[in-house]
This record gives structure tokens, sequence and C-alpha cells, in this order.
């Protein structure tokens, strides 16, 4: 990696090797905030901050560090960080800091964070860890704001709070998919992503652990 | 008592950590192709809980709430900005400690939980059951069964995920969806299933 460009470090995350689709990292807080784009867009904007600077942060600090407690100290940057990130929602935004409730805090514990301090700013300079703290930010950003869309249009006929198909509650035509707004959708939806991410770039594809093997039996038919 | 136990089946089956809030996804998805994998890390879920819920708790109560430092003489001190730092802090320092008393006492268990033990402090459901602890002010004792409570639906829900896995690994998957997919939705539907516990209170 050493040889990155600053473009490769800022672009790959989003598509090619996307924290949430290929690195199975952040997932926790990625299904319980995309109800509404509103504080999804919040959300992405704390993730995406905190994700860079601790990893610039870590990076500027990490040949001082001693291999022992590298954990607890890059914890303390990143708890740090997301403590400074929950005063200014509570100052400035105060209603979406009250529904994004305790996923805000649980910032530090996604791994995306810890695992991108780990294991890329720790080895390379301030810069370029900016860099790929932003490119996995908006990584974990595509994907999350891809479910809200789903999930705000189909399932309250609205976008950013703005009415885009009335609802028939409301005398509108639209009859809303309630389940869009339960948990599970989010796992759905995510699913199906990935299945689009995958079919498009197949070098993702899994190897699986059986293959079916072909018919043989003439009985079958 | 009454209280306790409707605590409890709240915290296991209608407030599923992993599936109604999903907490502790990054591990649940890692760690569910093998059951026995996901039996040591449930109960090391289960373990790890119950002892750093009630700590966050006398922590909070004691020396981070608005006027809980008025035993020291500062009645005005508001320190539960500082709740984040220092409940990692606890989770960190607790697991750590548990593992040496484990090495030490009961070297069976410590070696069933293995490395599953240290990487308990970085799983969002721990932190998690910390935080909604201190926004629904919880008391001590209901701490105690909130954070045993809610280790026990974590690791129903891993086990059960790894038993379904280990199936599934048999069947025919769309090559797209094979793997990290076709566990979404599968986890998807087990959470739809734990839905229908919703509207139980007791």
């Amino acid at each position: 990696m050493a040889d990155a460009t600053a473009k490769q470090v800022l672009f790959e995350p989003i598509f090619s090797n996307n924290p949430i689709a290929l690195q199975i990292l952040g997932i926790c807080s990625a299904l319980a905030v995309t109800t509404s784009m509103n504080v999804t867009l919040v959300m992405c904007a704390a993730v995406i901050a905190v994700t860079a600077f601790s990893n610039l942060a870590v990076s500027l600090v990490r040949s001082q560090i001693p291999g022992s407690i590298r954990i607890i100290v890059q914890m303390t940057i990143i708890a740090s960080l997301v403590i400074v990130v929950d005063q200014v929602l509570k100052a400035y935004a105060y209603e979406i800091s009250k529904q994004l409730s305790v996923f805000v805090g649980l910032i530090i514990t996604n791994c995306i964070v810890m695992g991108r301090a780990e294991g890329f700013a720790m080895k390379n300079g301030p810069w370029l860890s900016f860099l790929d703290g932003i490119g996995n930010g908006l990584g974990y950003s595509v994907l999350l704001i891809f479910v809200a869309f789903f999930r705000e249009l189909l399932g309250a006929g609205s976008l950013f709070g703005i009415t885009i198909m009335p609802v028939v509650n409301e005398g509108g035509w639209y009859i809303p998919n309630g389940l869009l707004l339960l948990p599970p959708s989010a796992f759905f939806i995510i699913g199906l992503a990935i299945w689009g991410l995958r079919v498009w770039k197949p070098e993702q594809v899994e190897e699986a652990d059986y293959k079916m093997s072909r018919h043989t039996a003439k009985e079958a038919f | 008592m009454e209280h306790y136990i409707s605590l409890i089946l709240k915290a296991v089956f209608v407030e599923n950590m992993a599936l109604a809030f999903f907490l502790g996804m990054c591990t649940f998805l890692a760690i569910s192709k093998k059951i026995e994998a996901a039996t040591g890390l449930g109960i090391a879920v289960i373990v790890v809980l119950t002892v750093t819920v009630p700590v966050n708790n006398l922590l909070y109560n004691g020396i981070l709430r608005e006027g809980a430092l008025s035993w020291a003489g500062l009645p005005n001190v508001d320190l539960s900005f500082l709740g984040l730092l220092s409940y990692i802090g606890v989770i960190a320092a607790l697991v750590q400690i548990m593992e040496m008393v484990l090495d030490k006492y009961i070297p069976a268990l410590y070696a069933a939980l293995g490395v599953f033990l240290p990487l308990i402090t970085v799983n969002c459901a721990i932190l998690g059951a910390s935080l909604f602890m201190v926004e629904r002010d919880y008391t001590f004792g209901e701490s105690v069964v909130y954070g045993f409570g809610a280790g026990l639906g974590w690791a129903l829900a891993i086990i059960a995920l790894a038993g379904i896995r280990e199936k599934l690994k048999y069947s025919d998957v769309p090559e797209g969806l094979r793997g990290l997919g076709i566990t979404f939705i599968t986890v998807g539907l087990m959470s739809l299933g734990f839905m229908s516990f919703s509207g139980i209170s007791l």
C-alpha cells in the first residue's frame, strides 16, 4: 500500500473495497439510523469526520505509540473525537441528535473507525491516512444513503421529509409499505445491494464451501 | 420481582440487541459460521454484559451525573459529557481484568472463550447496553437484570444464526448472494420473526 496514490486511497473504498459490503465493518450502526434521509445524512457526516480525523491523529502519533497499548490509545483518541461530535450535534441539531440517541456514541465501537486506524493509519503517513478515512467514510455513506433512500421513499412516501408520493392516509394515492420502516427491511435492502454490487463486480463473489453436483440419476426426469 | 421478570423478557425478546437494535452486528456476522464458536462468543458476551452494565451504572450515578458529586462538595458539577470515554475505559479495563482472573482461577472457561474475550471490547452491543442503561435511567438492580437479559438475547440470536448458516452452506445460492448477501437476508428473516414479540408486555 506504500505506493498507493492519493486518488486510489480516496476512491477505492467507495465501490471496489466497500467497508460494509466487503470488509464487513461498521454494520452495527448502519441499519438503525436509515429510516429517514435527514438522520442518515447527519450520521454519515459524523462518521466521515470521526474516521478522517481519528486516522489523521493516529497516524501522527503512530511512531510514538508502544505496540502493547496501541488499542487503548486509539480508543481514547476515537472516544474524544466522538464526544466532540456528540456535543456539537447536541448544540446545533438537537432534534436529530435525539433521534440518533445512542448511535452517535456507538461510533466509538464502529469497526470502520477502529479497523482503519489499526489497519491503515498505523502504517501510513498522515495525509494518506486522512484521505483513507474520508474514503471509507464515503463508502459507508453511499450504502447508508442508498438504504435510507428506499426506506424513506417506499416506507413513508417522502424524501428529506418532503412528500414525493402522497400517502393514502392524507388523501393521496400511495399505500406506504410499513415493512420498510421496520428493522428487518434494512437487512433485506443491504443484502440485495450486496447482490447488485457483486453482479457488477464479480471478483467480489465469495467461494462456495460446497458445490452442487450435476443431476445424474435418471429418475429425476 | 414481576418487574424484573418483565424487564428480562423484554431485553431478550422484544428489544433483542442484535435483531431489533442491530448492535454487535460485525461480530454477529463474522463469527457465526460455526455453532461452537458462536456459543463461546455468546457466553462471553453474557458474562461481560452482566458485569459491565452494573459497573457503569454505579459510575454514572456516583460520579458523572449532574449533582452526583455533591458528597464531595461539588453540587453543580455535571460530568456526563465524559460518559462515552469513561464507559469504554471501564469496559476495556473490565475485560482485561476478567481475562486475567479467568486465566488464573477458571482456566477451562478461559480456554473455551479464547480469542473472543478481548474482541468483545469493541463489540457495540456492550457499549450500547451501557448507553441504553443511562438513557433509560435504570436503577442498580434493574441494570444487573438488563445486562444479563441483553447478553442472553444476543447469545440466543448468534447461536440461532450459526445453526442456520451451518445448514445453509449446503444450499445452492445465486453467485452474487453467496456468503455475506444471503446472511443478511437470513438475519432479516430472523429479525422479522422476532418482531412478532413486539407489543408483548407483562
